[in-house]
C-alpha cells in the first residue's frame, strides 16, 4: 500500500494493522499500549487542558512539518499557560490517496517531538475521508499539562511591567508562504517552530507574570488580545523588536507588517519591571531564545503603540486575519 | 502607488530579458524587458511587480546624501549603513 | 540593504527635522500633497506627520490605484466572476474591495470562485490551471505599473499563448494633476511627486505644477527622502521660487524610461476613465489597442462599467482630492474600518483612510 485508502479508517483489519505498525510502533507507552476505549491517567493538582487543529499547507516546510507543529503547537499552549505538558491525544484526518510515505514521515516527526518534550500520546483516532482536490492531511491534538503557576491571569498585569519577546519574529509565516510557491520567491527563511517549554524549564517562573505564544496574527494579535482583557495598553519600540534582516525585507517586499506574521516559537512574556533584564540574559543562554529582547512595557493608555526609531508613534491594530501581498 | 524595493542582480539570462535579484537573502525572478540601462551582475535595480524599472545609481545615492549634508551648518555626521 | 538603510538614518532624520523647524515660518501654514499612496503609507508608518511642526500639513491625494477606481469599474470584476469557467488573477490590494452588493473577492473566493493573488503580471503565466480555464489578469495601476501589464501582453503576443486576457482598469497621471490644479478649493503649496511614477514619466509630468507657482519635488519613500523633500518644498515656498527638483536621483532619470513608455504605447491607447468621487476624466486611462482587442477581457466577456455610484455617506472622493482628512468623514472608524471597509480608501492598506486608521494616533 503506497497511499491511504478508505479501509485504513474503516475499523477492520487495515485499521488494526495501521495502529500496530505505525501508531504503537512510534508512540507506544504504558497508557497507549492497552488500547483502551479511554486512557486512565493520573495527575496531581491543577491541570491545564487545551486543543488545537493543524491544517498547514504545504505540510512540509523549511524548519518543520505538520506533525512537529501539531505536537509543539499544543504543548506550547500548555507551556505558556504555566503547565508542564504531560499527555496528548492525536487525531489524524487523511484524505484517500494521501501518500503513506509522507504519512510515515509525519508520524516519525511527531515521535521525535513528543520524545523531546517528554509528553505521552495516550489516545488517538484516524479517519480517512474521500479526496476532493489534492490529497491532504489534518491533525488535531489535545493536551493536558500539570499546572505549575497560572501565567494566563490578566489581573496580574500592572502598568510598568516589561514585555519580552523570546525570539526573532515572523519566520514561520514567511517560511510557509514561500514554500507554497504561489509568490515565486525563493528564500532561506526557516520556521521558528520549537518547544517553548524549554524556556520555562531553563528560566523558571520567577518574575514572569503572564505569557502567550505569538502564533496566528503574530505579536500584533497577542498584544491586542491582552490589551482587550486587562484594560491597559502597550508601548513597544521598533528597534528593540528582534527580527532577521531577510525576514524584515521580505515583509517590506510583499507589503506585510512584520508584527502580523505568524510565529511558532516566539513567546511574549510580561515580567516584573526590575527582573526583565535578568530574565532576558538567562533566556539568551538558550539557542531558541538567543535573540530575546525587552521590547517595551505595559502602559495605561489602552492602545498598543509602536514607537519607531525616530520617536514617531503608530497604533498597532488587531490584524484582520487576511495576509495579502500588495503592490502599493 | 507603487511599492518598490532595490534588488541586487545575481543572475542574468543569456538573452538579457530576465534576471534574478537578491533582496536581503530572498531571491525572485524579475523581467528586464523594460529596463533601459545595461546591467551586469552585482548591479542594483528597482523592482516593482516583478519588473526591474530602473538601474539604481549608487553614486547618485551618495550625491543625494552629500547634498543633504550641505543643508546643515553643523558638524559632519557619520552615516550608518 | 545599504541602499535602504542609509536613507533611514536616525541622525540625518534628526538634522532634517531640525532644519524644517528652523526654516518653516511659525505664522504660515504649509500644505503639501503626497500624490502617491506609497508615500501615504511611508508617512504614516514612520510617524512622520507627528514629527513635523503642526503648521506643515501633509495631505493625501489620489495616488492609490484601488482607491481611485470608480465603483462602476470595480463592479466589472464582479461581473467577470459571474462566469464560472475563469481564473481571475488580481493583486492582493483588490481582495477586500467591496462590489456594489457589499461582498468582496475574499468572500467570492470562499464561495468557490477561482481567484488567485499574484505579485507580478508575469506570474499569471505560471498559474496552475489543470482544467485549462481562461485566465483573466485584472490590471490596475498608474504609470509605474502600466508597463508591467504591457510586458504581460507582449509575452502573450510574442509567444502566441492562448487563454489569457487582461481587464484594463489602469489610469494615468497627467489629467488628474490638471483636475487637481484646476480645482479652486484645492489649497496646496507643493507636491511630493511620486518617485516610482517619475521613473517612467520623467520630470516633465510636473510642469503644470510649477506653472501654477507650486513646488514639485520628486521623492523617494524612505524617511530621509520624504523629509529632505518636505524641507525643499518649504524652501521653495519661502523663496517663492518654484521649480521641479529631483530628490530621488538614485532611481529616477529626469527623462523617464523611454523603453517602458514605448512598450505601453505599443499595446495601449489613451481612453476616458472613471475616477471615484470625481467622475469620468477624458484620456485619463488606458485601453488595449484595436489590433490586440482579442486579449481584452471586457470584449471577451462583455463587461461594461456599471453606473453604480459610490456608497452613501462615503467621502472617499473628497479625501482623494485632499479636501478633507479621512477622520472628517462621518463613517470613519464607525461604519467604516479596515475590517469592514465601506470605501476603497479604507480597503487598500495604502489608502489614506486605512493609513490614518492604522497608523495615526
Amino acid at each position: 500500500m503506497i497511499s491511504t485508502t478508505m479501509k485504513l479508517g474503516g475499523g477492520g483489519k487495515a485499521t488494526n494493522d495501521f495502529i500496530k505498525n505505525y501508531i504503537i510502533k512510534y508512540f507506544g507507552n504504558v497508557y497507549l499500549n492497552e488500547l483502551r476505549d479511554a486512557s486512565k491517567l493520573m495527575i496531581n493538582g491543577n491541570i491545564s487542558f487545551t486543543t488545537d487543529s493543524f491544517v498547514v499547507k504545504p505540510e512540509f516546510f523549511p524548519g518543520g512539518d505538520i506533525g512537529k507543529l501539531a505536537v509543539y503547537g499544543t504543548c506550547n499552549d500548555l507551556a505558556v499557560s504555566g503547565a508542564k505538558p504531560k499527555f496528548l491525544s492525536l487525531s489524524l484526518i487523511v484524505s484517500e490517496g494521501y501518500s503513506l510515505e509522507k504519512l510515515d514521515k509525519i508520524l516519525n516527526s511527531i515521535k521525535h517531538a513528543v520524545e523531546e518534550i517528554d509528553v505521552k500520546i495516550v489516545c488517538g483516532d484516524t479517519k480517512v475521508v474521500e479526496r476532493s482536490e489534492e490529497p491532504s492531511i489534518f491533525i488535531n491534538t489535545t493536551g493536558i499539562g500539570e499546572l505549575a503557576v497560572d501565567l494566563n491571569n490578566y489581573n496580574k498585569i500592572n502598568i510598568g511591567d516589561k514585555v519580552i519577546i523570546t525570539s526573532d519574529i515572523a519566520r514561520h509565516g514567511l517560511a510557509v508562504l514561500s514554500e507554497r510557491n504561489e509568490l515565486n520567491v525563493d528564500t532561506e527563511i526557516i520556521s521558528d517552530c520549537c518547544n517553548l517549554y524549554k524556556i520555562f524549564e531553563h528560566v523558571g517562573y520567577d518574575g514572569i507574570k503572564f505569557a502567550r505564544d505569538a502564533t496566528r496574527g503574530g505579536v500584533a494579535a497577542v498584544l491586542n488580545e491582552i490589551k482587550e482583557h486587562c484594560n491597559k495598553g502597550f508601548l513597544i519600540e521598533e528597534d528593540r523588536m528582534p527580527i532577521e534582516e531577510s525576514v524584515k525585507y521580505l515583509c517590506e517586499f510583499l507589503g506585510f507588517d512584520m508584527l502580523e506574521i505568524a510565529n511558532e516559537g516566539v513567546a511574549v512574556l510580561i515580567c516584573e519591571n526590575d527582573r526583565a533584564d535578568e530574565i532576558v540574559l538567562k533566556l539568551k543562554e538558550l539557542e531558541i531564545a538567543k535573540n530575546a529582547s525587552v521590547v517595551g512595557e505595559v502602559t495605561d493608555c489602552e492602545k498598543v503603540l509602536l514607537k519607531n526609531i525616530y520617536g514617531g508613534l503608530r497604533v498597532v491594530e488587531m490584524p484582520d486575519g487576511n495576509l495579502l501581498p500588495r503592490i502599493c | 502607488m507603487c511599492l518598490g524595493l532595490p534588488g541586487k542582480l545575481v543572475e542574468i539570462s543569456e538573452d538579457k530579458t530576465f534576471g534574478i535579484v537578491d533582496i536581503a537573502g530572498t531571491k525572485r525572478e524579475v523581467s528586464l524587458m523594460i529596463l533601459p540601462e545595461d546591467v551586469e551582475l552585482g548591479d542594483y535595480v528597482m523592482v516593482h511587480v516583478g519588473f526591474a524599472i530602473s538601474k539604481m545609481d549608487e553614486a547618485q545615492a551618495e550625491e543625494t546624501l552629500k547634498a543633504i549634508m550641505e543643508y546643515y551648518d553643523g558638524d559632519d555626521i557619520e552615516i550608518q549603513g | 540593504m545599504e541602499m535602504i538603510s542609509k536613507f533611514r538614518d536616525k541622525d540625518i532624520v534628526k538634522r532634517l527635522l531640525d532644519n524644517i523647524y528652523k526654516e518653516s515660518k511659525a505664522d504660515k501654514i504649509y500644505n503639501i500633497m503626497e500624490v502617491c499612496g506609497t508615500h501615504t503609507m511611508s508617512v504614516s508608518r514612520f510617524g512622520i506627520r507627528g514629527l513635523l511642526p503642526k503648521n506643515i500639513r501633509l495631505i493625501s491625494g489620489p495616488g492609490c490605484p484601488v482607491c481611485v477606481t470608480a465603483q462602476g469599474e470595480i463592479d466589472m470584476i464582479f461581473d467577470l466572476l459571474k462566469h464560472n469557467d475563469v481564473i481571475v488573477a488580481v493583486y492582493g490590494d483588490l481582495m477586500k474591495v467591496p462590489g456594489s452588493d457589499g461582498r468582496n473577492l475574499l468572500e467570492l473566493k470562499a464561495e468557490g470562485k477561482d481567484i488567485r493573488v499574484v505579485i507580478s503580471p508575469l506570474d499569471v503565466l505560471k498559474l496552475k490551471n489543470e482544467q485549462k480555464k481562461d485566465i483573466v489578469f485584472v490590471s490596475i495601476g498608474f504609470e509605474t505599473t502600466n508597463p508591467a501589464t504591457a510586458g504581460l501582453i507582449d509575452t502573450i503576443v510574442s509567444q502566441n499563448l492562448n487563454g489569457f486576457y487582461v481587464l484594463m482598469l489602469n489610469k494615468t497621471m497627467p489629467e488628474i494633476i490638471d483636475v487637481l490644479l484646476d480645482d479652486n478649493e484645492l489649497d496646496v503649496d507643493g507636491f511630493l511627486c511620486p518617485g516610482h511614477v517619475s521613473v517612467i514619466t520623467g520630470e516633465s509630468l510636473y510642469l503644470p505644477i510649477i506653472k501654477r507657482d507650486k513646488a514639485a519635488v520628486i521623492t523617494g519613500f524612505e524617511p530621509v527622502d520624504i523629509l529632505y523633500s518636505v524641507l525643499e518644498i518649504i524652501r521653495q515656498i519661502n523663496s517663492k521660487n518654484f521649480y521641479i527638483k529631483n530628490n530621488y536621483g538614485r532611481v529616477v532619470n529626469s527623462l523617464g524610461n523611454e523603453k517602458a513608455n514605448k512598450l505601453v504605447d505599443k499595446y495601449f491607447e489613451l481612453a476616458d476613465s472613471m475616477w471615484r468621487g470625481i467622475g469620468v476624466i477624458k484620456n485619463s486611462g488606458l485601453k488595449i489597442r484595436k489590433q490586440y482587442k482579442y486579449l481584452d477581457a471586457s470584449e471577451r466577456f462583455g463587461l461594461r462599467p456599471s453606473d453604480k455610484s459610490e456608497i452613501d455617506g462615503c467621502k472617499c472622493g473628497e479625501v482623494l482630492k485632499g479636501k478633507i482628512l479621512p477622520n472628517m468623514c462621518g463613517l470613519f472608524g464607525l461604519a467604516c474600518s479596515p475590517e469592514n471597509p465601506v470605501g476603497p480608501c479604507m480597503v487598500s492598506s495604502e489608502g489614506a483612510c486605512a493609513a490614518y486608521y492604522k497608523y495615526e494616533i
